[in-house]
């Protein structure tokens, strides 16, 4: 195309969108990085200067980093065994006919406003929900909100679709005549699930691990509900450091912590995937 | 398995549908049943401070509709035709974009707004003295975040469609002399229609549903999933199903065309660009 070589009209394209990227994505994480060496000022926000207190300073909202990274990979990893056998079905057991109206249905709750969904699991576990239906059968001052579980279950809940999807399209593509050739020569259908079908969905069950892992580590409306006041994520800290205690160098150190984990497990993930090459090109999103 | 499945669409589903069950509950308490009952849609229509939040919501989605589908369409356009480093530079940009937590976009563009505020608060004092107008949060600056998590899902919806799109016809309209901007009106802007429309309706909707970048930027101006949070935090009522109810409505329904505006004709291709 003749086009391809005007690069004004393409900068024009372009420009406005990076526009918003840079002014307001890529510079902000840079002042972040910044402020996070800087000093709270005496009406909150930051004077500038260069201490490593902040950093210092994380171990007194160490509680808040010790609950996400412990339940963040538990809520990861349950997240994928309930996931499995749901992509499993969608990809080879379910009608051909039905299938893109039985993915339709998996994404749409994943779009659907966050908020009120985990808000219904607060009607559901709060005390006129299921513990007082267990009243009925005898089992008397049952808590389930605010609980570890609580979290847990509305972890699992919230981001099932983004697990179910990555699993499902590396099952889907998986080669059928590899699971033929795996029984031809005398496997059962556990030992060609163990050896072969297992094997080849784990980049799929790796990309939804990193997506939800990720999420989850900056996760504020499924404990900020479901948690109350005691169990709380790294996403919680953040916004009480920004909005209410307003020490911003503190809230961007511990930003800057959580941004740098993530990037570890990005990091941990492409070596993982590159370790298995032909793959790779499926398991992207 | 059949089982195994349905069971995981009532896990999914029962929990959504609660909410609107309860929101006709004729009792006080939210999850106390005394019998059906519409009179807390009326007394959520009634309500001030919803109905204000709710226009504010309205608002600030179509604003950032209507931005981040006509740049993100253009900036896919763009995109197209780059090469190189910059390309995959851009390419990492819109997944980084895609990928960070809200509560990171939410920090990110509340700094950006507070520096730029600061700087140009006392420029204006000076300009016009007394009478200058202060910059603060508010809806121009919701719909800038929204805009900027917007973009990305945009750009990624239209480019797997254009990357769909069958080059002969292209070649086929050149080659009858159609002048470049003739064969983009032409043949591919007709062929992106429907994922164009796609992303207006999925940005409105995010727009419309996020809570936790608002939550940073909105300043006094609150949306209606802000006004939602604060409600629940006072106390469980069967007006916030009420509300609950009319949000999910409006996004089910929205959500569910785009899927089949993304789903028309593409088939399979569709499935990849819907985990965007």
């Amino acid at each position: 195309m003749a086009l391809r070589r005007q690069k004004g009209v393409t900068a024009l394209l372009v420009g406005p969108a990076a526009a918003f990227f840079l002014l307001l994505l890529v510079l902000p994480l840079v002042v972040v990085v910044i402020y996070s060496f800087g000093e709270r000022g005496p009406a909150g926000g930051y004077t500038p200067a260069f201490t490593f207190d902040n950093y210092l300073n994380i171990a007194s909202r160490g509680q808040a980093f010790l609950n996400t990274l412990m339940m963040a990979p538990l809520g990861t990893l349950l997240c994928a065994l309930v996931a499995y056998p749901m992509a499993y079905y969608l990809a080879v057991k379910a009608p051909a006919r039905w299938r893109v109206m039985l993915l339709v249905l998996i994404i749409v709750p994943f779009w659907a406003s966050q908020l009120l969904r985990i808000y219904a699991w607060l009607l559901i576990l709060g005390n006129r929900g299921i513990p007082s239906l267990l009243e009925l059968v005898g089992l008397e001052d049952v808590r389930l909100v605010n609980t570890r579980f609580a979290v847990l279950l509305g972890m699992v809940y919230g981001y099932l679709p983004l697990m179910i999807f990555p699993i499902y399209v590396s099952l889907e593509k998986l080669d059928k005549r590899l699971l033929e050739a795996s029984a031809d020569l005398g496997a059962g259908a556990w030992r060609t699930f163990r050896q072969v079908t297992l094997p080849l969905s784990l980049p799929g069950v790796a990309t939804g691990s990193l997506l939800v892992f990720i999420l989850l580590m900056g996760e504020f409306i499924i404990p900020a509900l479901l948690g109350g006041g005691k169990v709380f994520f790294i996403g919680n800290a953040l916004v009480d450091l920004f909005l209410q205690s307003r020490n911003w160098p503190f809230g961007a150190a511990v930003a800057v912590s959580i941004v740098a984990i993530m990037l570890a497990t990005i990091a941990v993930y492409m070596r993982f995937l590159l370790g298995r090459n032909q793959l790779r090109q499926e398991a992207l999103i | 398995m059949r089982w195994y499945a349905a069971a995981i669409y009532v896990f999914l589903y029962l929990p959504i549908a609660l909410i609107v069950i309860f929101s006709f509950n004729a009792g006080k308490y939210a999850m106390d049943w005394q019998g059906f009952s519409v009179e807390w849609y009326f007394k959520a229509f009634a309500n001030p401070f919803a109905l204000k939040a709710l226009r504010t919501s309205l608002v600030v989605g179509l604003w950032t509709a209507v931005l981040a589908t006509s740049l993100g369409t253009l900036a896919a356009l763009g995109l197209e035709r780059m090469s190189g480093w910059p390309r995959r530079a851009s390419d990492g940009l819109i997944y980084i974009a895609i990928m960070v937590p809200g509560v990171v976009i939410g920090i990110a563009t509340l700094i950006a707004f507070v520096t730029a505020f600061n700087l140009a608060n006392p420029f204006l004092e000076g300009l016009f003295g007394d009478a200058a107008p202060r910059l603060a949060m508010g809806l121009p600056t919701v719909i800038g975040a929204h805009v900027l998590f917007n973009l990305a899902v945009v750009i990624l919806i239209v480019r797997s469609r254009l990357a769909g799109l069958d080059r002969s016809l292209i070649e086929a309209s050149e080659d009858l002399y159609a002048t470049p901007l003739g064969t983009f009106r032409q043949v591919v802007l007709p062929m992106l229609a429907p994922a164009i429309l796609a992303s207006f309706l999925l940005s409105f909707t995010f727009s419309f549903e996020d809570f936790i970048i608002a939550f940073f930027v909105s300043g006094p101006d609150s949306t209606l999933p802000i006004y939602i949070f604060s409600s629940i935090r006072r106390g469980i009522t069967p007006e916030v199903n009420a509300i609950g109810s009319v949000v999910l409505a409006v996004s089910l329904t929205l959500l569910i065309m785009a899927q089949f505006l993304l789903r028309d004709r593409t088939g399979s291709r569709g499935a990849r660009g819907d985990q965007a």
